[in-house]
């Protein structure tokens, strides 16, 4: 298993300190990080193997020994957590139409820090339902008609439903008209469900606000217990949230201040990992220039991407297959002869972490190239469409060219020299200018991973939270 | 589609490339006074966000704004892309400046109403008309 202990600043034991334990069950490593309340400093950061698969405490303890010995006696005001281990927080969607309520759903469980398995639209079918059964999500959220519109195929997906093997609970989220019945349905056949406010209420209408705190409310309830992470509580107050719902907390708190702090504004996080690369911006992206239509089902305001082919351990061989190996090679320093095959390796060996100026400038390739994928992926684009009255712009997504901050977190960020330039490579570029991605922003790192924590202290201390998350940005321009 | 409702249901909006956006907003505003419930989809619309929108919103009728002149041309296929999705039946309308130049309406009319319109209509009609001839149609379904 992999350890690293960082001692960043020793306190005397004698004085007496406000504390807070802040730690993410990761996919990988367990981290946790020791924060002074009072001064708003963080003390000291440890990590060792998430050993969910046994006892999650094992791990918890070998990364809690790393302290110094002093935090280790230390008693904690708070201790949250956050957690992504054994595989995060899977969902299945089912909507209607597939660009409005199947796409509103996808994008309430995204932004409540879920993977997305798998996206259904309109009736199941029975092939369908077969491969829903094997998948075996957390949660299933289910969708479908605006309110007051379509109610039959909501009706028949729960029927479907209710004679399935899909034992996760159901969160009813369509058509308010049918959500009854819909209830009915399934709970009558034993089906655990809940029931919240349409995803997509109006056409082109998105609230995904009830649906996301609905799942959080459920992952906190049910789903913690059964990953076998329930163990944790012995020790901490309660896993609150998925990590990705830390980090994209931590964001909207930096972009909307809180209190008497006064926010940044409009910015963008991405957070490149082992497993996912994630991009979460906070911001209307409303068009620059003027003359410009928007079209497409609106995003939300704080906005989460998820890409799961671009984790730079998990998925070292699908960034070559995304990217190619030439633009892997170049963004790196020194020649990879061996590229296919160092990247196999590290593919097979997920807890790896770079020893040799070898291993940390194909780190920083691959995060490069996960990071420019992954916005190109989130950021809307422009489309110039010709009528009989000349030329138009039309944008689908968010305009992020004007966004003034841009973050970058994960463990790349902490550790590598150059990792300010990681984000460089994600900008606007003008051989391709129907990507609306960020032109002149100025640039971040969460330089001692403390963005989760931040979005975990939020939950009890939000306007410390907000100073030491912004005080820990490393600024690269 | 699903017997007595409260509103009507209409989807609304201005067919392709096309940012005539006033006719569109008066018509919308003239339908909600008049009691029915308005999806405005807005302009910049392809066929398949009239039908997507329809069948999310289980909607009784779609109004279709065509004002550049290239209507005959945009609207190609519409009736059968409802019928490819589903809603088959559903009540087709369309007006604006459907063609360039002088012809005559009742012959632009009929190539409509061949097309698998409903109704059509011709520029400066009055949203009372319209709306007249909706509640009818509707009354019948």
């Amino acid at each position: 298993m992999g350890t690293r202990f960082e001692q960043l600043e020793i306190c005397s034991p004698d004085f007496f300190m406000s504390l807070a334990l802040l730690i993410d069950f990761g996919s990988t490593f367990t981290k946790i990080l020791a924060i002074d309340l009072d001064s708003e400093e963080i003390l000291a950061y440890a990590q060792s193997g998430t050993t969910v698969e046994t006892d999650i405490m094992i791990g918890l303890r070998k990364a809690l020994k790393l302290l110094p010995p002093h935090l280790q006696k230390a008693s904690y005001e708070y201790k949250l957590s956050s957690s992504s281990a054994a595989g995060g927080l899977g969902m299945v969607t089912i909507g209607l139409i597939p660009e409005l309520s199947a796409e509103a759903a996808r994008r309430a469980a995204l932004g409540a820090g879920a993977k997305v398995i798998k996206v259904y639209s309109f009736r199941l079918s029975d092939r369908e339902l077969k491969e829903l059964e094997t998948l075996s999500p957390d949660i299933l959220l289910l969708a479908g008609g605006t309110d007051g519109g379509n109610r039959e195929v909501i009706l028949d997906n729960a029927r479907v439903l209710s004679r399935s093997r899909v034992h996760c609970p159901i969160l009813i989220a369509g058509n308010k008209a049918a959500a009854d019945e819909t209830d009915t349905i399934l709970s009558s056949s034993g089906k655990n469900t809940l029931v919240t406010d349409n995803v997509m209420p109006e056409v082109n209408v998105l609230n995904v606000e009830p649906a996301r705190e609905m799942i959080r409310k459920v992952f906190i309830d049910r789903i913690i217990e059964s990953k076998g992470l329930k163990k944790a509580e012995e020790f901490v107050e309660g896993i609150l949230m998925p990590t990705p719902t830390a980090v994209l907390r931590a964001a909207q708190l930096l972009s909307r201040g809180v209190g008497q702090e006064k926010g940044l504004g409009d910015l963008v996080v991405v957070d490149v990992g082992g497993a996912t690369t994630d991009v979460h911006s906070i911001g209307m992206g409303n068009p620059i220039q003027a003359g410009v239509v928007r079209k497409g089902l609106p995003e939300p305001l704080a906005k989460r991407t998820v890409e799961g082919d671009l984790g730079i351990r998990y998925n070292a061989t699908t960034i070559l297959k995304v990217c190619g190996a030439e633009r892997i090679l170049q963004n790196a320093q020194v020649p990879h002869p061996d590229l296919p095959q160092r990247l196999a390796s590290l593919s097979s060996c997920v807890e790896f972490l770079p020893e040799s100026v070898e291993d940390r400038d194909l780190d920083f390739a691959l995060a490069s190239c996960a990071a420019r994928a992954a916005m190109e992926r989130h950021a809307g684009t422009i489309e110039v469409l010709w009528g009989p009255q000349g030329q138009y712009y039309v944008q689908y997504g968010k305009d992020l060219t004007s966004i003034d901050h841009l973050i970058g977190t994960g463990g790349i960020f902490i550790h590598h020299s150059a990792a300010g330039s990681v984000l460089q490579k994600t900008l606007f570029s003008p051989e391709e200018p129907f990507s609306l991605r960020p032109k002149k922003p100025t640039i971040y790192t969460d330089a001692r991973y403390c963005l989760f924590a931040a979005g975990l202290l939020a939950e009890r201390l939000p306007e410390k939270a907000f100073r030491i998350a912004k005080k820990y940005l490393r600024k690269w321009n | 589609m699903t017997g007595k409702k409260e509103k009507r249901i209409i989807v609304l909006g201005v067919l392709g490339v096309d940012a005539h956006v006033v006719g569109n907003k008066i018509m919308a505003h003239a339908l909600e006074a008049e009691g029915f419930k308005v999806v405005n989809i807005g302009i910049f619309s392809s066929q398949q966000d009239f039908i997507r929108a329809a069948i999310e919103s289980a909607a009784d009728a779609i109004l279709v704004g065509s004002l550049c002149g290239h209507g005959e041309l945009e609207c190609r296929g519409f009736r059968e892309n409802c019928i490819e999705a589903g809603v088959d039946h559903i009540h087709l309308v369309i007006g604006g400046n459907l063609v360039v130049g002088k012809q005559k309406w009742e012959e632009v009319e009929d190539r409509f109403l061949q097309m698998g319109f409903n109704r059509a209509y011709p520029p400066g009609v009055s949203p009372q008309k319209v709306i007249e001839d909706l509640k009818r149609d509707l009354e019948k379904v």
